[in-house]
This record gives C-alpha cells, structure tokens and sequence, in this order.
C-alpha cells in the first residue's frame, strides 16, 4: 500500500493544484496550527463538510509533512471508478476502509490498514462522521476513532473543527463557489480513555471549538 | 513600462516606499532598545503594508490594466471575506456564484472604460438578476436577507471599489470645470495614477490623522457605540489635516487646481470616516473583530478598505464632475 503513492505527481497536485485553490480561491483561516503534529505517528480527526476537507487538512499540514499524510477513506466510494480509484490511491494517497463490512475475508481487523499507517509513521487524517452528510450539520461521531485509540494508545489524536467548505462544494454539488474555510485546531484527546470517555470529550472537544464560530450560517 | 506615469505619481511612489523604509527601521529600532515589550503586531502591520504597497505599485508600474486586476483581485478577495461572514440561505448557492461572476464583468467594463454599463451593472442589472434567480429557486424564507445582503456585499465590495478602479481611465472632457496648475504632458493624457495615488493616499493619511489626533487629544467620543476609540478631537483634526494635505498634493498629482484639491480633502476626510464606522457597526452586528486575516496585522481585506469603500465613489464622482 505505501508504495502505490505516485510521489512525484502527489506533491506536483499539491503545490500546484490543491495550493492555489486553498489559497486564492478559498482561503484559509487557522487557529493554533502550531498544536498540529510535526511528525507521526499521529491521528488527526475532522468534522466531515466536503470534499475538500480532505485537501484543506492537507494543504496546512504542508509539503514537508505530505510524504507522511494518510487520510482514511471509504472504499466502497473511492475504489469504485477506475479514475477515481487511481486518484484516490496515488495522489491523495488514502487509506481505503470497507464501511459495509465488520470483519474482512482474510479474517484480518477492518482497522489494521490504519494501524499499518501509524506503526508506518503516518500522519493520519480521519473523519469519524463516516459520511459528509448534510453539509456544515455535525452528526455523531462513530466509535472507529475509539477503537484506533485503544490499538495505539501512544498515538496522539488532535481534533480539528472545519467551517465553510461544505457551502463551498457541497455533497452533490459540481459548481464551488468560493468561500473561506475556518480550521479550529483543538489540543491532542487525553490518552488511555475507554470507549464511552474518549468519544465524549472528543464530541465536547469539537462542540467547544465549534462555538469559536462568530455566526452561525445555515 | 513606466511611460504612463507622470514624474509626479513616481516620485509619491519613491516617498511611499521611503515613509515604509523608515517605519521598518523604527520597529527593528523598537526591538532592540525595549526587548521587553512585544511589537509583534506592529511588526506585522508594517510588513504587510510593504507587500499591499508593494504589489500595488508593481501592477501601477506594469501597465493601467494590471492595476485594474489588481482592484478586481481586492474585490474577489473582499467579497469572499463578505459572503464568508455573513449568513447565507444555502439554497442561494447557485445566486452568490452569480455574485462572484460579477466581479469579473465590472472590471472588465472598468478597463474598458464603458461608463455607462460600468454605473448600471450591479446597482441595475445584478440587481435585477439576482433576486430574479432566488426566486427560481423557490425559497421564500428569509428571501428579503439574502436579497438585501447579497445586494449589499456587491455594492460594498465590487461596485464601490471598482470606481477606483475606473479613476484611472477617466480623462478630461471638453468642459472640464478645472485646469491644471501644473501642467505636463503625461499627466494629460494619462491622468489617472495620479488621481488613483492621490485617493488612496489621502484614504489612508486620513486614517492614520485621526487615530493620532484621536489618541493625543481624547475628549468626547462620535459614535460610543459602534467605535468607542472615535473623538471629535480625532474626527476634527483629521479632517483638517486631510484638507491641508490634499490642497498640498493634489494640484500636483492630479488635474485639479487647489480649491477643488481642498474639496476633495474634504470630502474624503469625511467619506472615509462615514465608512470607517460603517464597517465598524456592521463588525458589531455580526459579532466579528475582523473580517478576517487575509492581511496579517490589519484583518481582513475589507478591514483594510473600509473607508476606501466610501471614499473611492464619492471622489471618483467629485472628479467625474470636475473633469465634465
């Protein structure tokens, strides 16, 4: 899985693509970027709004820290097309998970692609709403994160709140119009919790970055 | 590459990045003699002037249309900082789209210098379109806030600042009410960067004069409620020193003699200060300091020109006037 990253077109894409859209067409607004990992391994978990989420992560993670980004993705959406399965894989360099199956045929853990990740030094991207959903609505956050976190309890997980992309490019939508994006970096989750008092504070952790929102919009 | 700007707008150019040189010295200064103290935001401040100055004057020197995207750039980016602030209907995705089409269209009108399509675009015919589109839409709740503050970003942000923007394609008609004082052969046929320089300059003077009358002399304050830092004593002393300033420099940068030089101060002394509070009282209603932080020090690019936005039509209507 790591080799399959097209290097050299991954960082072309994202200096020259994903860089001037974030930056001139978008925008980007940061708070406390410094409290995102330098290096991994490091899980970092998002409120899901759009596709650009994934490249907005991306783009202020920074080219020195590219070669180590891992966001997690569907498979059942990703892998489907040909083109979009090759995008997917060598450029963005995803993690594909099977949403629809608990327990893969080769009687491996569904999560040990992302452990491979980590044990790998990968800075990985997650967005534990599972779906993009209704744009800029947060749903609830699914316990895959709390499994992670007992697999690796050394491995920081910082949250991050993301604002404004979901009214850029909307699930379903082809036209982006541009907006700017919020990015509310939180500080790293306390380690060693169970279950139920990890996902708590991680859903407290993003309500409370969610309310350094000046306006509430749609 | 600098053929169309008169020795007058060059040497305000030279004085500009000199006025920069000297601020950055005072803050490396400052840094060193009061280690204590943090002048981060200071630093930040001066830094950022030099990249807007600096990229202002490099599109001034490249050619009348560079300067022109220059201005369509700052209304995109302003525009966006709008949109992004306030609330949107998400049904009007499709509408704010419409929106950011606009800014190219007025621009280009600008450069080409079709005045009369230029003043009926947005107040006219986005005026028109835009809730004729909403209503396509066929969500009536809350149609009179997205229509009104749809048609207020766009006024703000594209069509106010676009007349800036067109400044540099006006030239004197037949019927000019003014005559130069001193004349020169660029400045005639090419009349504009002086008076774009000239506006901008004395928007930013303006401000810079009333925070220090304001700061130095205190008293009673103009609007406690929406900017409680605004005195009369800075109101007052600004505007007085704008006027001063601009009979200065006006009849040599532009084409107009002292006394309208005077009522231009004036009136930008006055406009800049309108629209200073008006942004202010709009930043309160919002509940936001800033706009944003585009501009690292200052805010946003709407925090920047936020009395340009008032001062840019009124001149450029004063001088339209003038020039007949």
């Amino acid at each position: 899985m790591e080799n399959t990253v097209n290097r050299p077109l991954r960082y072309a894409f994202f200096a020259l693509v994903v860089r001037p859209l974030m930056m001139i067409v978008l925008g980007t607004n940061v708070r406390r970027v410094a409290q995102l990992p330098e290096t991994g391994p490091a899980i970092i978990v998002a409120n899901h709004n759009s596709h650009l989420d994934t490249f907005a992560l991306m783009n202020v993670l920074g080219l020195h820290r590219l070669a180590r980004v891992r966001p997690v993705a569907a498979a059942d959406y990703f892998l489907t097309r040909p083109l979009r399965r090759w995008f997917s894989t060598r450029i963005v360099g995803i993690i594909p998970i099977d949403r629809t199956k608990a327990r893969r045929e080769d009687g491996k853990h569904p999560l040990e692609p992302i452990s491979e990740a980590l044990r790998a030094g990968a800075i990985v991207l997650l967005f534990p709403e599972g779906s993009r959903g209704e744009p800029e609505q947060m749903t609830e956050f699914q316990s895959g994160i709390a499994h992670l976190a007992k697999r690796h309890p050394d491995v920081p997980i910082t949250p991050v709140f993301m604002h404004g992309l979901g009214k850029a490019l909307p699930k379903g939508e082809a036209i982006l119009v541009p907006f700017f994006c919020d990015m509310f970096v939180g500080t790293p989750l306390e380690q060693g919790l169970g279950k139920k008092e990890l996902m708590d504070q991680l859903t407290g952790a993003m309500q409370q970055l969610k309310a350094e929102l000046p306006v509430e919009s749609w | 590459m600098m053929n169309h700007l008169a020795p007058e707008v060059r040497t305000t150019l030279l004085c500009l990045f000199s006025a920069l040189a000297v601020s950055s010295a005072i803050t490396i200064g400052l840094k060193r003699w009061k280690p204590d103290r943090d002048f981060h935001e200071l630093r930040c401040r001066v830094r950022t002037w030099w990249a807007i100055v600096g990229i202002f004057s490099l599109s001034l020197m490249w050619s009348t249309t560079a300067a022109i995207g220059f201005f369509g750039f700052v209304s995109f980016l302003a525009l966006k900082e709008f949109l992004s602030m306030t609330p949107t209907r998400r049904a009007d995705r499709r509408v704010l789209f419409y929106a950011y089409l606009s800014v190219p269209i007025q621009y280009w009108l600008a450069a080409r210098g079709w005045y009369g399509m230029f003043i009926v675009f947005i107040p006219v015919m986005m005026f028109v379109w835009l809730p004729t589109r909403m209503w396509m839409i066929g969500q009536t709740d809350g149609f009179l806030r997205a229509a009104g503050s749809l048609h207020w970003a766009l006024m703000i942000t594209v069509f106010s600042l676009s007349h800036a923007a067109f400044l540099l394609v006006v030239s004197p008609g037949e019927t000019a009410r003014v005559a130069a004082e001193f004349p020169s052969a660029i400045a005639e046929t090419s009349p504009g960067p002086g008076l774009l320089v000239f506006l901008i300059l004395m928007t930013e003077l303006n401000d810079i004069f009333q925070y220090l009358w304001g700061k130095s002399i205190g008293g009673a304050k103009v609007a406690p409620l929406v900017s409680p830092g605004k005195t009369w004593a800075g109101l007052v002393g600004g505007v007085a020193t704008t006027v001063v300033v601009a009979a200065i420099v006006g009849p040599r940068l532009t084409l107009m003699d002292r006394p309208s030089s005077l009522a231009a101060g004036v009136v930008i002394g006055l406009a800049g200060f309108a629209g200073d509070l008006c942004m202010s009282a709009l930043k309160r209603d919002l509940k936001i300091k800033d706009f944003g932080a585009t501009l690292p020090g200052h805010g946003g690019v709407l925090d920047r020109v936020d009395s340009l936005v008032f001062t840019a039509p009124l001149f450029f209507h004063f001088v339209y006037y003038m020039y007949g």
